[in-house]
């Protein structure tokens, strides 16, 4: 009868859960949590708030899982249309930090409305290209593109660049999966490429700094190349098999900016060398993989765009970190998912794959 | 072939579509993090090297420990130069917010003159990131008790124990000894020749002068390092390792500073030089050029008003008038003539003139100084009286080829070699000397008459004291040479083995013994009833000697009277001579710039200096303070 009852229980628990994301993502997090407190213990150490965070964060990958994906479509308008609010508000109410006006105030505690258009984005247009499934015209590519540009061009505005890449990107994913044309992606590839000089200008001077530092850190070392000298620095001496956890010196000497946040990959290259890096890269590898085999086996348009475009954020995220902390793009606010100190990220990220783990476990019902 | 446009075969049509581009999104992926790792790879195999020398730099920084300056001790022990602990105050600017606040809030606790500022300011721009730079030195216990009290309100600012230089005999031996002082930008550029560069990493002060500048290297030491951890704001963190400093080595010297003193007070406050050497090694006993100054004054970077006292003061007392001051020989050339003349077989000792008192040459007619003549003379007579006519005619008849040429090899005219920087030549005469010296043609003849007055050490002659003095001893020694030398030997520090400073003879001369001795007995006669005879009265030693008088000024023709012209262009003194006779222990050139006839002013000197190095006799009325110490 108990024996009965636990059974039910871990039924319950389990069956809407997937057990390789499962799987990859604890092995990030668990990596993430060794260099957290590695990157803090001597300072401000942050290890239980990181512990916390990515309870939380398991607790709501569990609970998007249980919600089906029709259930899901039905958070699509209301999140994006709150969002999009959300945005317009900080536009004109927004607290302004170090010249970005990214927060809004709600007397208690502020919200960064950015993080939530990060899932809100895919949701609606995943949800509008699955609601127009049957009779795709260049209109609804139209219309897609025009609800993915307002929240980009509001975040960008903020100025939040790496969030309006992460926002951006992952609506672009659902119109590529959705269908859109080569000759549509091409043209705007050609004219985001030909719009550069314009968009130079319109950049603010610290983000035409970062790009300008990239290609030579050195011009400023001091100041915004910084940061990328000193990373790479703590990325080149680990070496093969690093310094050892708790041995980087460039982390425990303070070299490192933001070491425990967008940082981090720098003190974990550091710490656990090219090996250490090859492991985790190849634990991203297998999520990725997996979310893209989800996406692939997904009955609904609808969870195949949200799959997929998922995913690919996911891969986002983690190439945009990696390439900016080792050098080879600009410097962005983007995070290491599961590795970077900080709840925001950790629970969006959770929500993503809690909406895989619903797409995988949910398709047989949909079948049938 | 058109295929159907049934809507199941439009969704699978859009599957398929979509599993393509999932499986086209899965290559960039993969290309993606591959280019990563790519990334990776060079960061971190290929540049590893690099990165970790970077990282490494970051992270140690080297603190150099100085290492103190050897110490320099005369021939008996007595300390010339050695360093003591002060306490200075000292500021390290990468751990100061505000400079500017800390240096004002400083010197309402502390004097801060506006002079040491303008040294911190100088050091600041010198400096190297985490020094600590002095602002001031040597505080008083009151200022380091005040200080110490107040230190909460100056974090950076700390007081520290360094080592100073210093002269406990202040101005004595001086211009032996040297200074050391502030290394400046030649020095730098002298080090880095030297590829010292990094054992003068941390050292501020480098030997300037005499003794200190050439044996820098000796005195210097080994610098040693303390690698110290930083983080990124530069805050040492913690201690990696030490390596110590390794002393530097100490000189003992073959002066004997005492017999210094004793000379340096001899001159009172006439201005000159005293060149004292052993025969038997060619060390220097006593090097005097007075007036003297006190180098403790340069020891912390010399205050402008005693640079402009010093620099500026008539007498010169910064030149280094035993080795770079340089005057006609006079009279006391007489004797090396005589012996060049024995050794060519130009004349032999009995071979005598008879003075009328001048001597008439191509219708000018060269005076002896004594009126009428010296009658007969041979050639001890024409040292023991200092005859001129004698070497006039002398003179003529060697030639300035023949007279050149054995002066040459008696080293007169050519730098010592002694042990102390910037030595002057001189001028031995000689008709290439003077093609040398001249530009227009008919400059750069030489006339015959001008070979006379060369015979009297006058004429275009011009050698410094420590010429005349090696040239003396050279004499004294029988002709073996030696050069000239200060250092002893040097200790080394961490062993405490001696180098000695090799006495080995620079030359020997192949003089006959009996030349010799023939003009060393008549520089005995000199000083038994020759011209020294009055100055060495009851000597308890026979010594040997020559009187000279140097012209500074030109009195074409008229009789000199040392009352009736102005002191700046009276004659110069010059005396040389050697005791005991038999065995010379001691031999010496003194010079009295202005001092009239050597007999007056010179000679006496060099009686003093006798007295006191052959019998530990001090001059009466002059007594040497006893405050020198022994080991």
């Amino acid at each position: 009868m108990l024996q009965q009852f636990l059974h039910g229980v871990w039924r319950r628990l389990v069956e809407r859960v997937d057990g390789p994301l499962l799987m990859f993502a604890s092995l990030i997090m668990a990596a993430g949590l060794a260099t957290v407190y590695s990157a803090t213990y001597d300072t401000n150490d942050r290890l239980l708030a990181q512990t916390l965070n990515m309870a939380v964060g398991l607790c709501v990958m569990w609970t998007v899982a249980q919600l089906p994906p029709q259930k899901l479509m039905r958070f699509a308008v209301p999140l994006y249309v709150l969002g999009v609010l959300l945005l317009i508000l900080v536009f004109f109410f927004g607290i302004k930090v170090n010249g970005a006006r990214r927060w809004l105030s709600l007397g208690f505690t502020r919200i960064q409305p950015s993080e939530l258009l990060k899932i809100a984005v895919p949701l609606t247009l995943a949800w509008y290209f699955h609601k127009h499934e049957a009779g795709l015209k260049v209109r609804h590519y139209v219309v897609a593109c025009l609800l993915l540009l307002v929240p980009f061009a509001l975040i960008a505005k903020q100025p939040d660049l790496g969030t309006a890449i992460l926002v951006g990107a992952a609506g672009f994913y659902v119109l590529f999966f959705a269908g859109l044309p080569w000759k549509v992606i091409v043209g705007l590839f050609a004219a985001a490429a030909g719009a550069a000089p314009f968009v130079w200008t319109m950049l603010h001077d610290y983000q035409r700094k970062r790009i300008l530092t990239l290609i030579d850190p050195t011009s400023d070392p001091l100041g915004a190349g910084y940061h990328i000298i000193q990373a790479t620095i703590a990325i080149g001496s680990g070496g093969t098999f690093g310094k050892g956890w708790l041995a980087g010196t460039q982390t425990h000497l303070e070299f490192i900016p933001e070491r425990h946040t967008d940082f981090i990959f720098a003190v974990f290259a550091e710490e656990r060398g090219l090996i250490g890096n090859a492991i985790l890269l190849l634990l991203y590898l297998l999520l990725i993989v997996r979310g893209l085999m989800i996406a692939t086996n997904a009955s609904t348009l609808f969870a195949r765009l949200m799959a997929g475009s998922i995913t690919l954020s996911l891969f986002t995220y983690v190439f945009v970190n990696i390439g900016m902390v080792s050098g080879i793009l600009p410097v962005v606010g983007v995070p290491l998912p599961f590795m970077s100190y900080g709840g925001t990220a950790l629970v969006t990220l959770s929500v993503g794959i809690g909406i895989l783990m619903s797409i995988q476990t949910h398709r047989m019902l949909i079948v049938k | 072939m058109l295929a159907r446009q049934s809507p199941l075969n439009s969704a699978d049509r859009e599957l398929d579509r979509f599993r393509f581009r999932v499986a086209l999104a899965g290559i960039v992926v993969v290309v993606a993090l591959a280019l990563l790792i790519a990334r990776l790879v060079h960061l971190q195999v290929v540049q590893h090297d690099y990165y970790t020398t970077r990282a490494e730099d970051n992270r140690i920084s080297l603190v150099p420990i100085v290492p103190n300056r050897g110490v320099i001790v005369d021939r008996h022990g007595t300390v010339l130069a050695r360093n003591y602990s002060a306490f200075t105050l000292e500021i390290t600017p990468s751990k100061v917010d505000d400079l500017d606040a800390t240096i004002e809030g400083l010197g309402k606790l502390i004097e801060v003159l506006p002079k040491d500022r303008k040294r911190f300011r100088k050091l600041l721009e010198e400096s190297k990131t985490f020094e600590s730079l002095p602002i001031r030195t040597r505080l008083t216990e009151e200022e380091v008790a005040r200080f110490a009290a107040n230190r909460y309100l100056f974090p950076g600012v700390e007081v520290k124990a360094r080592l100073f230089r210093q002269y406990p005999l202040g101005p004595i031996a001086s211009h032996a000894i040297g200074y050391i002082n502030r290394i400046n930008k030649r020095d730098l550029e002298l080090i880095e020749e030297s590829e010292k560069g990094a054992n003068y990493k941390g050292t501020d002060h480098i030997g300037k002068t005499g003794i200190e500048q050439k044996y820098e290297f000796q005195l210097h030491g080994e610098t040693g390092y303390e690698q110290v951890e930083i983080d990124a704001g530069g805050r040492a963190v913690r201690n990696l390792s030490r390596t110590a400093p390794v002393q530097g080595n100490n000189l003992t010297l073959t002066l004997d500073a005492r017999l210094q003193e004793m000379a340096e007070k001899a001159f009172g406050d006439r201005r000159g030089a005293l060149v004292a050497i052993e025969p038997s090694t060619g060390g220097i006993l006593a090097l005097v050029s007075t007036p003297t100054f006190d180098p403790n004054l340069f020891v912390d970077g010399i205050r402008t008003d005693d640079w402009d006292l010093l620099n500026n003061s008539p007498d010169k007392p910064l030149l280094n008038r035993a080795l770079n001051g340089a005057y006609p020989p006079g009279s006391t050339f007489k004797p090396f003539m005589a012996l060049a003349a024995l050794e060519t077989g130009k004349r032999t000792p009995g071979q005598a003139i008879s003075d009328p008192g001048f001597f008439n040459f191509g219708g000018h007619q060269f005076r002896d100084d004594k009126k009428g003549g010296h009658g007969i003379v041979d050639m001890h007579k024409s040292i023991v009286h200092s005859c001129d006519t004698y070497y006039y005619i002398l003179a003529n008849d060697m030639g300035i080829e023949s007279i050149a040429r054995f002066m040459g090899q008696l080293g007169l005219g050519q730098r010592t070699g002694v042990d102390i920087e910037g030595e002057s030549e001189g001028v031995l005469p000689s008709p290439e000397w003077k093609k040398r010296r001249f530009r227009r043609p008919e400059q750069q003849k030489w006339f015959a008459g001008e070979t006379i007055s060369i015979g009297i050490g006058q004429g275009y002659n011009s050698y410094t004291p420590i010429q005349l003095a090696q040239a003396t001893a050279t004499v004294a020694n029988n002709g073996v040479m030696y050069r000239p030398h200060l250092v002893k030997y040097i200790t080394d520090s961490r062993t405490g083995e001696r180098t000695m400073v090799e006495p080995e003879p620079l030359r020997v001369l192949p003089w006959k013994r009996q030349n010799v001795e023939v003009i060393k007995r008549a520089m005995v006669g000199v000083n038994t009833h020759g011209t020294g005879a009055r100055a060495f009265a009851g000597a308890a030693y026979t010594s040997g000697g020559k009187t000279g008088t140097a012209q500074v000024f030109s009195l074409k023709g008229a009789e000199y009277k040392a009352s009736r012209v102005k002191k700046e262009l009276r004659d110069h003194a010059l005396f040389i001579a050697f005791a005991p006779a038999d065995e010379p222990k001691i031999a010496l050139a003194v010079l009295v710039e202005n001092g009239g006839f050597g007999a007056q002013s010179a000679a006496p000197i060099a009686r003093m200096v006798f007295d006191y190095y052959l019998l530990g006799k001090l001059p009466k009325g002059a007594a040497v303070e006893d405050d020198v110490e022994e080991d």
